[in-house]
């Protein structure tokens, strides 16, 4: 006789270990579960606000320098150590996580006006106003022992900014001139100049290591290759450019920090427009730095804030400031893009989050899933008023937003004035600019 | 550019000679000298003397030591020992001309003709050269062919770029070290090789080219890995297993059928496989001549068996039994006849085949189809079945290995699902929907409202029916009218949210817990951002488009062309416009013959009527009396179970005869309502099917959330993410830097080498992953 017998699978209701949760079937069926939009708004709107009460991006501050910070550097190969250059010369090297200065050098006379790691992370170069290339070793010196660089070239004027090739042996500089160095040459091997007496910045491109893009003082950003004899081509805009930026992941975009409040990201393929005008800040942008994504920079700016924005975006999706924040002046984004570091006049360093409402530290397979689900709730509600509002609100401080008003006063009146004139002329005589054409004054070949 | 500048100098004129080759310059040379020294002589001669005199009593001091010094050969050079100022060509201040310089040519026999010619043509053309750039010029033109090339060069990231834009996910750092035990190869690639023995081993394994180190494979292996891509391996592999079902299915056809014992079943076959031969054979003779020849040439076989045989000559014990039972038995004379039948054929010229294992084997090709026994390049002895191809049948077979079927099935039914709670979803909400009114149900509320009240209005049916098409008609241009409209009023709500998009609400507030968050409602209700921001013109606009819609709407008495009931319609003080005139024979002309107050009014109302609520009929029939078909429930009851709903609140716009005012809209939730169509969305239906669909996991298996919450970017903690390298992606870059050389180094230098190989290999070893 066959016996049917009535079996389940232990595994299907059984936890492996006391630590599990319990399994519980559950029925899917939607009529069992409904309301399943206006649920889902109601946790949105939750997570939203949560966000916005979660968002403490401040995580230190690093101080010891006795002057305003001109420049920070990123170790090349270890996370925990930056560098920083100040006004009065001296180079401090930072350990992150215990957050303490691990050694100082006082590696210039007058400000150190830029400083880059070597790729391999074993050295690193400084420029400074006293007209010396010098590179030092990543490694302190011994007990007892002087601090005391391993190279050091003296040029024939101020160099104001310094950036490592990321493969090779070379270093470019620039000042009077933008100049290609050798490591184990005393002078340049090749120097370009076109026109322009002095630049700000120069940057090697991540991807394209051979190509380099700089800032001139004449308005113009620069661009050139290691391998041809003359520059490439140079864009000039308004106002000057502080300094740039390469995109990591993006070959052929840079962005530019303009005098003008805004920031430019160019291809270098179409360079007559750039293809997003950045505004946000309500004065000079002093520094860039790109996320090691590509997909977001941060900038710091005169204004005393550092805000963040989406590489394609017009307008920042962060902005950071503190009380007593002064003038940020460099700016960069960690290799784990996890922080950012700000060092500005007030002679500090601060490390932000980079996502501020980010919990830090390891999370749990249930914690991190919770979160990318608030995320994408959040992402799937943005457009609908009550989340926006609160996932846009930002504290400013006053004086910051009195400016933005001023500003964005000003600028209605301008386009109201365009507007007018234009109802009063010949049609067609004043042609329609748009916002990114307005800034670039011409390409020169 | 010397060299160009000066023969465009030359001008063309004969007269002076001048030497030409170089031996005659060096003879040239002394003699210039002799007249310098003649110059010399005559200008200080006393100088020259000193210096002879000089020369002498050198010598004689050197002839006094015993031993003789050794002369030393000292160089003179012209521009020492002649005096700059006494140079005298011959000639002076003239131009040296081409003709000067080629008249000595002419004359040496040992210039070719050609380059005669060539020189003579030279002489003969008027032609100077240009003249060169300038500098700036030249290089601007540098500098654009440099800009160009590196343009071209850079543009070559465009796809991968976009790519990685477009990627659901996109994990950081990018190449990722692959996780799980390494290879023992890849962890000994350090060590080396030090006792004599192991050298010597290697020697012999480097030397028969064996892999030793770090390249596991022989080059062999390699290039035999590298002739088939995966995509091709996993096609190929389809095509066999289809071969191999094929083979398997023909087989038990044909088991099957063998194994059929109905006599009538395989004559029949039989029969039509003659048939099918026949037809055959008739196209092989036009097509394939030589194949028809042995095909006769078999027949002609079995013909020449048959008549030795004589098999079906009713001779054989079955035949003999046969033709006794002949006299009586039908089927029996039948089947005597139809051997006498088959030896004829059989016999004839053309005969058709009978034997059984012809027939078997004749079955089976033309069952299975020829690829199956074609040649097999793969030969695997253990499976007998592995001979199958299908390379020329199906060259495109889309490969499904049986991991991937699964995930694919997996997928489909989770999607099913999907699909089915979606259905199920948009089923409940409409019948939600049910409530509230819509435009088509409408019509049929209307039916029952007019059913229902019975004793107050009284319409007959037909009348009912003919006004609903006109209805419908006249709903068309109505809800054409209303279109325009609502596109008007998007299009100005849209123009002032765009300067909203975007922005951060900055303010001065601090918000640091949820009760702060709910007070931002209130205090930021008016958006300061949007409202000073919106243009004038906009504003402007907006003021001119409700004249306009009211020009459309309310100048009727310019529009209608039929004579309608006069109403008393408050007008609005509209602008007179230059185009107003225009405007209005344009509307004249559009609207001719349509009536468009009646049609307003029949909107209105039928409005008015969906948002009545409607009675709710709770009768059951059959409930405590009889029921059925033709039974309808009794008056009493139909009373007794309508239930009446509350009448709404006054229409607001029930006094504005001209205007219809929705009242869909519920003011407590409009703050949560989206105003406009956000971005990337085309229509409102894609942006409702988004929201609609859930994403948590009240809703969704665990694996479909996780699918669904995927994030856009994910890092490892504490991992540097560098930038890309252009070998890693760039492939053509890949393939220049192989691995070459042996495989192990010995000896100091090795250390070295192999530091620089190592980046190159490892990159192809990259690669060679990609391509899997």
């Amino acid at each position: 006789m066959k016996v049917k017998v009535l079996c389940r699978n232990p595994d299907d209701y059984v936890r492996e270990t006391t630590r599990d949760i319990q399994r519980v079937p559950r029925n899917y069926d939607p009529t069992l579960h409904p309301f399943e939009v206006p649920r889902e708004y109601t946790r949105a709107l939750n997570a939203t606000k949560l966000e916005r009460v979660f968002a403490k991006p401040f995580v230190a501050s690093l101080d010891g320098h006795r002057d305003g910070i001109s420049c920070i550097v990123k170790h090349s190969k270890s996370l925990s150590t930056v560098l920083s250059g100040a006004c009065d010369g001296e180079v401090k090297v930072w350990n992150l996580p215990k957050r303490e200065c691990m050694r100082t050098v006082q590696a210039h006379e007058g400000f150190v006006r830029g400083m880059c790691s070597r790729f391999c992370g074993t050295s690193f170069f400084t420029v400074g106003d006293d007209k010396t290339i010098k590179q030092w070793n990543m490694e302190a010196p011994g007990y007892g022992v002087r601090e005391e660089p391993i190279n050091t070239i003296l040029g024939k004027a101020v160099f104001t900014g310094i950036d490592h090739h990321h493969r090779e042996g070379t270093f470019a500089t620039c000042g009077q001139t933008v100049d290609i160095w050798d490591e184990q040459r005393s002078s340049p091997i090749r120097s370009f100049s076109w026109g322009v007496d002095s630049f700000s910045c120069v940057r090697y491109n991540p991807v394209e290591t051979e190509l380099l893009a700089s800032c001139a003082s004449d308005r113009s950003v620069v661009l050139y290759d290691t391998r041809e004899s003359a520059p490439l081509r140079k864009v000039i805009m308004q106002l000057r450019s502080n300094t740039l930026c390469w995109n990591p992941m993006e070959a052929y975009y840079f962005t530019c920090a303009n005098e003008d409040y805004n920031l430019y990201t160019y291809d270098i393929r179409h360079l007559d427009v750039p293809v997003t005008v950045h505004m946000d800040h309500v004065s000079a942008v002093l520094d860039v730095d790109y996320s090691p994504t590509g997909r977001e920079f941060v900038s710091a700016s005169f204004d005393k804030t550092v805000r963040i924005f989406q590489k394609d975006k017009g307008h920042s999706r962060e902005v950071y400031h503190t009380k007593r924040m002064q003038h940020v002046i460099s700016v960069r984004w960690s290799a784990d893009n996890k922080y950012i570091m700000s060092g500005s006049d007030e002679m500090n360093i601060r490390l932000w989050k980079a996502n501020a409402s980010e919990k830090l530290g390891l999370l749990s397979t249930r914690e991190k899933a919770a979160a990318n689900y608030n995320k994408k709730l959040m992402e799937k509600f943005q457009h609908h008023p009550q989340v926006r509002r609160i996932a846009r609100h930002r504290h400013l401080p006053r004086d910051v937003l009195k400016q933005k008003r001023e500003q964005r006063e000003m600028k209605e009146a301008r386009r109201r004035k365009e507007q007018n004139v234009r109802k009063h002329s010949k049609p067609g005589s004043v042609p329609l600019v748009t916002e990114k054409e307005k800034h670039v004054v011409a390409v020169v070949e | 550019m010397a060299k160009s500048s000066s023969l465009q100098k030359t001008t063309l004129s004969k007269g002076v000679k001048v030497t030409f080759t170089v031996a005659a310059d060096e003879e040239e040379l002394p003699s210039d000298d002799d007249d310098e020294e003649a110059i010399s002589a005559s200008e200080d001669e006393e100088g020259s003397d000193d210096e002879r005199k000089h020369n002498k009593l050198l010598e004689a001091i050197s002839s006094l030591g015993g031993r003789k010094r050794k002369k030393q050969s000292e160089r003179s050079e012209a521009s020492v020992q002649v005096s700059e100022f006494a140079v005298n060509a011959e000639g002076t201040g003239e131009k040296v001309n081409l003709s000067d310089l080629l008249g000595t040519v002419e004359k040496t026999s040992g210039t070719s003709n050609k380059t005669k010619k060539q020189l003579r043509n030279l002489q003969n053309s008027k032609e100077t050269l240009e003249l060169p750039l300038n500098k700036q010029q030249t290089e601007k033109i540098q500098r654009g062919i440099a800009y160009e090339k590196t343009a071209q060069e850079v543009s070559c990231w465009n796809p991968i770029i976009v790519q990685n834009r477009k990627a659901e996910q996109v994990v950081f750092p990018l190449k990722q070290e692959p996780l799980g035990p390494r290879r023992v190869e890849q962890v000994v690639a350090g060590w080396k090789v030090q006792t004599p023995l192991e050298q010597e081993i290697f020697r012999l394994l480097h030397n028969n080219s064996q892999p030793v180190v770090d390249p596991v494979l022989t080059p062999v292996e390699e290039a035999s890995l590298k002739a088939m891509s995966l995509e091709e391996a996993k096609i190929r592999r389809a095509e066999l297993q289809k071969a191999r079902a094929l083979q398997s299915y023909y087989e038990a056809k044909a088991k099957r059928e063998k194994k059929i014992k109905s006599k009538k079943y395989h004559r029949v076959q039989k029969k039509a496989r003659r048939k099918e031969f026949l037809k055959q054979f008739e196209d092989m003779c036009k097509t394939n001549p030589e194949v028809a020849l042995e095909e006769l040439k078999k027949m002609e076989m079995s013909r020449m068996t048959e008549r030795m045989s004589l098999k079906h000559q009713n001779k054989g014990k079955w035949a003999k039994s046969k033709a006794i039972m002949a006299k009586y038995d039908e089927s029996a004379r039948k089947a005597m006849q139809e051997q006498l039948q088959m030896n004829k054929d059989l016999t004839q010229k053309m005969v058709v085949l009978s034997d059984d294992e012809h027939e078997s084997k004749d079955e089976e090709s033309e069952t299975v189809p020829d690829f199956v026994n074609d040649p097999e390049p793969i030969i695997d002895s253990v499976n007998p079945w592995m001979k199958g191809r299908l390379t020329r049948e199906q060259p495109e077979v889309r490969c499904v290995t049986p991991e991937e079927a699964e995930a694919a099935v997996e997928d489909n039914t989770e999607e099913e699902l999907l699909g089915e709670f979606e259905r199920k979803r948009r089923l409940r909400q409409a019948d939600e929907e049910g409530s509230t009114p819509a435009e088509e149900k409408a019509e049929h509320a209307s039916e029952v409202v007019v059913e229902e009240n019975e004793d107050v209005v009284e319409i007959s049916d037909n009348e009912e029916n003919d006004d609903k098409e006109e209805e419908e008609e006249e709903e068309v241009d109505v809800s054409e009218f209303n279109s325009l409209f609502k596109l008007m009023r998007s299009e100005k709500t849209q123009e002032g949210q765009e300067d909203g998009e975007g922005l951060l609400d900055e303010g001065p507030i601090r918000v640091q817990n949820m009760e702060d968050l709910e007070v931002l409602g209130e205090v930021f209700e008016p958006q300061p951002t949007v409202a000073p921001s919106r243009p004038q013109t906009t504003v402007a606009e907006a003021a001119s488009a409700p004249t306009n819609k009211k020009n459309m709407e309310i100048d009727l008495r310019e529009v209608l062309t039929k004579e309608a009931k006069v109403i008393n319609v408050p007008f609005f003080p509209t602008v007179v416009e230059d185009e107003h005139d225009e405007q209005i024979s344009i509307i004249k002309e559009a609207f001719a013959g349509d009536d468009v107050i009646s049609d307003f009014m029949k909107d209105k109302r039928k409005q008015e009527a969906a948002a009545r609520p409607k009675v709710v009929d709770l009768t059951l029939p059959g409930w405590g009396e009889w029921g059925g078909v033709g039974l309808k429930p009794s008056r009493w009851k139909r009373r007794r179970f309508r239930v009446k709903m509350a009448p709404p609140p006054p229409r607001q716009d029930q006094k504005l005869p001209d205007v219809i005012i929705s009242e869909k809209r519920n003011a407590s939730l409009a703050p949560h309502q989206v105003s406009h169509l956000p971005f990337p969305f085309e229509n409102p239906a894609q942006f409702e099917s988004c929201i609609r669909t859930p994403i948590g996991p009240t809703w969704n298996t665990q694996n479909v959330v996780k699918k669904m919450t995927k994030p856009k970017v994910v890092t490892t903690m504490g991992a540097i993410i560098e930038p890309m390298v252009k070998e890693d992606f760039i492939k053509s870059r890949t393939t220049t830097p192989a691995a070459k050389g042996p495989a192990i180094m010995f000896s100091g230098d090795k250390g070295a080498r192999r530091g620089a190989k190592r980046p190159s290999e490892r990159n192809q070893r990259r690669s060679q992953k990609r391509r899997k």
